[in-house]
């Protein structure tokens, strides 16, 4: 499979880096969100336009050799990993050169030639997953990490602390990132955790944890670099709560301040902070410039490339079934 | 248990267990065995027995009571090339590891489009009698029959209890492993050496001409006595193992079936969408009409597993009920006939004492 040009250039300085993934990102779910309505998108869509921060700060502390653990929200770590994108947009086209020739769509993406290890729809259900690609990681002494992110709600699956404990008491090299956006579909975390102390619940299995509040890539990015330089130095886990939110509807393309159960008035902080506006305005205007135009093209030929490329053949149904 | 070629030692199954983790970590260091209690000194009945001092504790090694979490460890483990082989002291724990093996482990291969592969068994024992009850004796494998993408398999004797471990462990797809606890004493030939019973071969374990019975997992032995008891009234029973249940040998089935005209499949487990009535309705659906094949379940009654002896007794099909049935399927003009109840108790029940 083709890699994207983006994932072929140099390494940068982390602003412009932060910058080029941010904005990637943020470019290919709104134009998901603009063919949606088209029916050529053939997979329920979770976009995760206004939480790209999280993802891009912390794989950006990431190896070739490390892996990611992405949710079913999960198109800003695939592409923050260095997931194909080209194979991203054709998956969920449902096409054969998709990332999982159109047997995952959206919410399976998986890339594991870039270290994005297959996500789920089952909300936690990839948290042990992770530990046990962190548990090989440890035992062939690869130096390798994973990152695991999670949403608030599958904070409370019970495989979430049954892996906590499991990470903590051998050690396992994994980053446990929470996205906290404060609702599950569409329920406030008011409604359903009896403590809003989740960074101290965790604390609780000896796993360093912190919480980041502050909304800044920068910030994420940092404790991401200390929480794996540690890992890598003795092993061990360790917790990131990072608050975000998410600026569209739970599932689909649009907005729903409308339905009565968030209000605006919500999102404007984080509309205010946008990561994506802010790291455009810290760079020169001719470099911002040629990163979009470098962006425009790709994603432009990601949808063309989806648009073109073949189904699978009825026939192909039964392939895959068994190794 | 009669083998075309006996060759090897006697051996108990336990210990062809045993000695099939030991060859295949010695042979791969990407196999592990974890659990709870593999590594202690009860060793699952012996069935890691020696594994942690020749391994070590980082190939064998206990876990948490976390056994829907541990299951999503063995997944990862294995998608990153690793083969672990999970051991639950009772099949029942696994349904709490049904969410990671239905919706992750039997779909990955397929769900990310043959870019993953998932080489793990799932090993875990039925327990019976000694007042198991009704959480400690159930044999679910229907239920993984159910879901494309696992294999399900469920050895009989010793000599293939090594070798579908063994072809279990190199497999590149997850295996649901079940053994039967009243089957760890029972011993067979077994050769020394490595080798693979294949998935998806049946064997045929006693020929007859009369009626075709089909005996899963410990039933395969129930069956053999409730054969000699029939030869008796001279009714010859052709019984067969399918060893493998997911994938399925239906044309050792179907031959012998159509020889025979009657196939009985005898369950440890509860007949309503059982492996009995996958198995009858994929012979007649391959037979045909015509073929005129007279069919019969027997199983687990639809009751939950009492611990009391007399309740128990009426719980589990036994030698007297399956030679009993099948006596009125070969003749049914015939008086009902069922054999003394001398000698139709279970086999376990001349050898096994508790504790487990």
């Amino acid at each position: 499979m083709m890699r994207p040009l983006i994932a072929q250039a140099p390494p940068l300085e982390p602003t412009v880096r932060l910058y080029r993934q941010l904005r990637l990102i943020r470019v290919v779910e709104e134009e998901v969100a603009r063919v949606y309505p088209t029916d050529r998108i053939k997979s329920p869509v979770h976009l995760s336009i206004g939480q790209e921060f999280v993802a891009v700060g912390v794989c950006d502390v990431l190896e070739p050799r490390d892996h990611v653990s992405i949710t079913y929200r999960g198109h800003a770590a695939y592409l923050a990993k260095g997931g194909d994108l080209r194979g991203m947009i054709a998956e969920m086209y449902g096409k054969k050169a998709g990332c999982a020739q159109g047997r995952g769509g959206s919410m399976h993406l998986v890339d594991l030639s870039a270290g994005v290890i297959g996500a789920s729809a089952v909300v936690g259900t990839s948290i042990p997953v992770a530990a046990g690609f962190a548990l090989a990681a440890k035992r062939r002494k690869t130096g390798a990490v994973v990152a695991c992110f999670l949403g608030d709600g599958a904070s409370e699956e019970g495989c979430f602390y049954e892996t906590l404990n499991f990470a903590a008491l051998h050690k396992l090299p994994i980053l446990f990132v929470c996205e906290n956006n404060g609702y599950a579909i569409h329920e406030p975390l008011s409604k359903r955790w009896a403590t809003d102390r989740l960074t101290e619940r965790v604390a609780t299995f000896g796993i360093p944890a912190e919480r980041l509040t502050d909304g800044d890539v920068f910030t994420v990015r940092n404790a991401a670099k200390a929480a794996v330089e540690a890992m890598r130095a003795s092993g061990g886990p360790a917790f990131l709560e990072v608050a975000c939110y998410r600026w569209q509807e739970h599932v689909g393309p649009n907005q729903d301040y409308d339905q009565g159960y968030r209000p605006a008035s919500e999102l404007a902080p984080w509309v205010a902070d946008d990561q994506v506006p802010r790291l455009a305005g810290m760079l020169d205007p001719s470099v911002v410039e040629r990163i979009d135009a470098e962006i425009r093209n790709a994603v432009a030929d990601a949808f063309a490339f989806a648009e073109e490329t073949p189904f699978p053949d009825p026939e192909d149904l039964y392939d895959h079934v068994y190794a | 248990m009669t083998t075309s070629t006996p060759e090897g030692r006697l051996l108990r199954y336990v210990d062809a267990l045993c000695e099939a983790f030991a060859q295949e970590m010695r042979r791969d260091e990407n196999v592990f065995v974890f659990g709870l209690d593999v590594d202690d000194h009860k060793a699952i009945q012996g069935s890691t027995r020696g594994l942690l001092a020749e391994f070590g504790p980082e190939r064998v090694f206990t876990t948490p009571l976390s056994e829907d979490a541990m299951t999503g460890v063995a997944i990862g483990a294995a998608m990153s090339g690793m083969r672990p082989v999970h051991t639950h002291i009772r099949m029942d724990f696994l349904l709490l590891c049904m969410n990671q093996l239905v919706n992750i482990a039997a779909k990955a291969r397929y769900m990310y489009g043959g870019t993953v592969s998932v080489p793990m068994v799932v090993r875990s024992m039925i327990g019976k009698s000694w007042g198991q009850g009704a959480q400690h004796s159930q044999a679910l494998h229907s239920m993984f029959m159910h879901v494309p993408g696992l294999k399900v398999v469920a050895p009989s004797n010793a000599h293939d209890a090594k070798g579908c471990m063994i072809a279990a462990i190199r497999d590149d797809n997850p295996v649901i492993f079940m053994e039967h606890r009243l089957l760890y004493p029972t011993e067979a030939y077994v050769p020394e050496t490595p080798y693979e019973v294949r998935p998806g071969k049946a064997r045929v374990v006693a020929p007859g001409d009369d009626v075709t019975v089909v005996g899963i997992s410990n039933m395969v032995v129930e069956c053999l006595r409730a054969r000699e008891l029939l030869a008796e009234v001279g009714i010859t029973a052709e019984v067969i193992d399918p060893i493998w249940l997911t994938p399925l040998d239906l044309d050792t089935i179907v031959d012998s079936a159509r020889r025979t005209r009657r196939l009985l499949v005898a369950d440890n487990g509860w007949t309503a969408c059982g492996a009995g009535a996958e198995i009858i309705a994929g012979v007649l659906e391959r037979a045909g009409p015509d073929a005129g094949i007279a069919v019969k379940r027997i199983g687990f009654a639809p009751t939950s597993c009492p611990p009391s002896p007399p309740l128990e007794a009426e719980f589990y099909p036994n030698p007297g009920t399956v030679a009993a049935t099948v006596h009125a399927m070969v003749r049914p003009q015939a008086a009902g006939w069922v054999p003394d109840p001398e000698r139709t108790k279970l086999a376990y029940q001349t050898q096994f004492r508790g504790p487990f």
